[in-house]
């Protein structure tokens, strides 16, 4: 187990573009997490002297001001520290769903098994994101809503890969004595089965979270995910898009900063991939 | 008549499967808290109970479930709870023929040339084309469709003054050219990244060596005997495609303020105009299902080992 994270560690220390990209992603998240510190405006302070004043350093608007003269560095971090937490936590919610579907599917075996797993099947061929989208206009813009619908439709992939190493697993000795000494099927499925298959999920996860981001900047920018007066990438992005003959910086920077995050995610996640399964590459 | 028996067991799937979603998606929507005719001033208790009654809503929830089902079966999705005066399937109607040629252009392009571009990287390696390839999956995977099509607009319709930012105009191609490149990019990105690989996989094998042996030219051993093969994984990734492409539509759509369905959704999503949602859920559940279905029958007809075992 050590031995392959540190053989995936000097990996991916000789692969200069994933240890970039993940440099940036760091520097990215300590930026939303400090830099509206560094700034004297607020995320909802509205300066009616300059609305929608291009980047410049007077009265510190960095990014410049949206219509309403909000100040944009703040505002695009927070909305970047919200996009980061949004989808870091429903790729945690995505994960312990699916791992546990996917371990009880592959240990079960047999009848339960592929009732679960045509389950899975059904649900990957729907438009999953329509259903968020129902799921937000039935139970209204809930936050904690909003990390569980989209957290629900990224599991199917981490279920689908959990199982097939948990049947692999299943076969193993060490499971055998398990069995042996008597351990229950939820004791065996907790301290053999999923320490075994945390390193493939974990590579997963770094693929998740993107996915996870731009389905909250989807839901976000169609006015169904995080409301104002707080901001997501997302309705960043959206506002942007509505000024952007006058005001091109407004769609410009929070767009800019997605796309630079949803590339360093993949490459990260690409990066560990080929680490951990060098036969992919 | 195999293949009929196969193809009827796939059918046999993917009805209860619509079933199913329907009869979730309807249960869910009648759980939800708050009634469709909520608004920020409460009706007057007497208003309330005559709109619940004429839209059917004071009867039993199974009474309500078998009326709707029995409307579903006539195509009918009943009234929208926010367009006063029409029924959510004179909504999609309306919105279907745009939605429709958005979608069906996309698809077309992003075959075609994925495909096309996927075959030239994979002859032509190390190749400007096979860079441009990679280059194009990059940025389809970074630039999401939100961020590319205001930004495509800024950038030819604002500045260079080539192309009109939004509208419809009944369909006028000028009008289209911006929405479909963008919808279409993503698949098209991932189609020629698949077809890059399988074309490679399927160069390795010894039938394609042998034609290569025999003398055949270059076209007539790619279209004759490695294209079908190569195509196997782009065949089972069209569903996803379609699905790509509905979900690009509902922001292409918004932005560009085209009327198709997947501006009536948002609209319908943001009102909670719970009939109208609901509508358009099994509207893109039964395309992506008749799709999955399209997808089986071309797998038929590329991969003739699944016609024995059948």
């Amino acid at each position: 187990m050590s031995g392959l994270w540190t053989a995936a560690r000097d990996r991916l220390r000789l692969n200069p573009v994933a240890r970039t990209a993940s440099y940036l992603i760091f520097f990215v998240a300590l930026l939303a997490l400090v830099g509206p510190l560094l700034n004297p405006n607020r995320f909802d302070t509205l300066d009616w002297a300059h609305p929608a004043t291009p980047p410049s350093v007077i009265h510190a608007h960095w990014f410049g001001t949206d219509r309403l003269g909000r100040d944009l560095f703040v505002r695009t971090l927070d909305g970047t520290r919200i996009s980061l937490a949004i989808g870091l936590f429903a790729t945690a919610v995505s994960l312990v769903v699916g791992a546990l579907y996917g371990a009880i599917a592959g240990y079960a075996g047999g009848r339960l098994d592929r009732l679960m797993m045509r389950g899975v099947e059904i649900l990957s061929g729907l438009p999953l994101i329509f259903f968020v989208i129902f799921l937000t206009v039935l139970f209204g813009h809930h936050a904690l809503l909003l990390f569980l619908s989209i957290g629900a439709v990224g599991w199917l992939t981490t279920a689908r890969i959990v199982r097939g190493q948990t049947l692999s697993i299943r076969r193993q000795e060490f499971v055998e004595a398990a069995i042996a000494g008597g351990a229950s099927s939820f004791r065996i499925i907790r301290k053999h089965v999923i320490p075994n298959v945390i390193g493939t999920v974990v590579i997963y996860a770094t693929l998740t979270v993107p996915q996870m981001i731009l389905y909250e900047s989807f839901l976000s920018f169609l006015g169904l995910g995080v409301q104002e007066p707080h901001a997501s990438l997302g309705s960043l992005i959206a506002d942007g898009a509505a000024e952007m003959e006058a005001a091109p910086w407004i769609l410009l920077i929070p767009g800019g900063l997605l796309a630079l995050l949803l590339l360093c995610f993949n490459l990260v996640g690409d990066g560990l991939r080929d680490a951990l399964d060098p036969q992919e590459s | 008549m195999l293949t009929i028996r196969y193809f009827l067991r796939r059918l046999g799937g993917a009805v209860p499967t619509l079933f199913l979603i329907v009869t979730a998606s309807f249960f869910l929507m009648r759980l939800a808290p708050g009634g469709p005719f909520d608004r920020e001033q409460a009706l007057p208790a007497d208003v309330a109970a005559n709109l619940n009654s004429s839209y059917g809503l004071d009867q039993p929830l199974v009474a309500q479930y078998a009326r709707y089902l029995g409307a579903l079966a006539h195509g009918d999705f009943g009234p929208s709870f926010r367009y006063r005066d029409f029924s959510v399937t004179d909504l999609i109607a309306q919105g279907m023929p745009v939605t429709l040629s958005l979608g069906t252009l996309a698809l077309a392009l992003a075959l075609g040339f994925g495909v096309l571009l996927g075959c030239l990287a994979a002859l032509y390696r190390h190749s400007f084309v096979d860079y441009a390839t990679l280059g194009l999956t990059i940025a389809a995977i970074a630039i999401p469709s939100f961020v590319l099509l205001p930004f495509l607009g800024l950038l030819f319709g604002i500045h260079l003054h080539w192309l009109p930012v939004a509208g419809w105009q009944g369909g006028d191609w000028r009008h289209l050219v911006l929405p479909v490149t963008v919808l279409s990019l993503p698949p098209l990105a991932y189609i020629a990244r698949m077809t890059r690989a399988s074309l490679l996989e399927v160069l390795r094998k010894p039938y394609l060596r042998t034609a290569f042996a025999k003398g055949l030219p270059m076209h007539t051993v790619i279209l004759r005997h490695a294209l079908r093969p190569t195509l196997l994984p782009v065949a089972g990734y069209l569903a996803p495609a379609v699905a790509s492409i509905m979900t690009g539509s509902l922001v292409v759509e918004t932005i560009a303020g085209l009327p198709g369905i997947g501006r009536y959704l948002v609209q319908g999503a943001l009102n909670r105009d719970y009939t109208l949602v609901l509508g358009m859920v099994i509207v893109y559940s039964t395309v992506l299902i008749a799709m999955g279905l399209l997808v089986d029958l071309l797998y038929l007809w590329l991969d003739p080992r699944i016609r024995l075992e059948a």
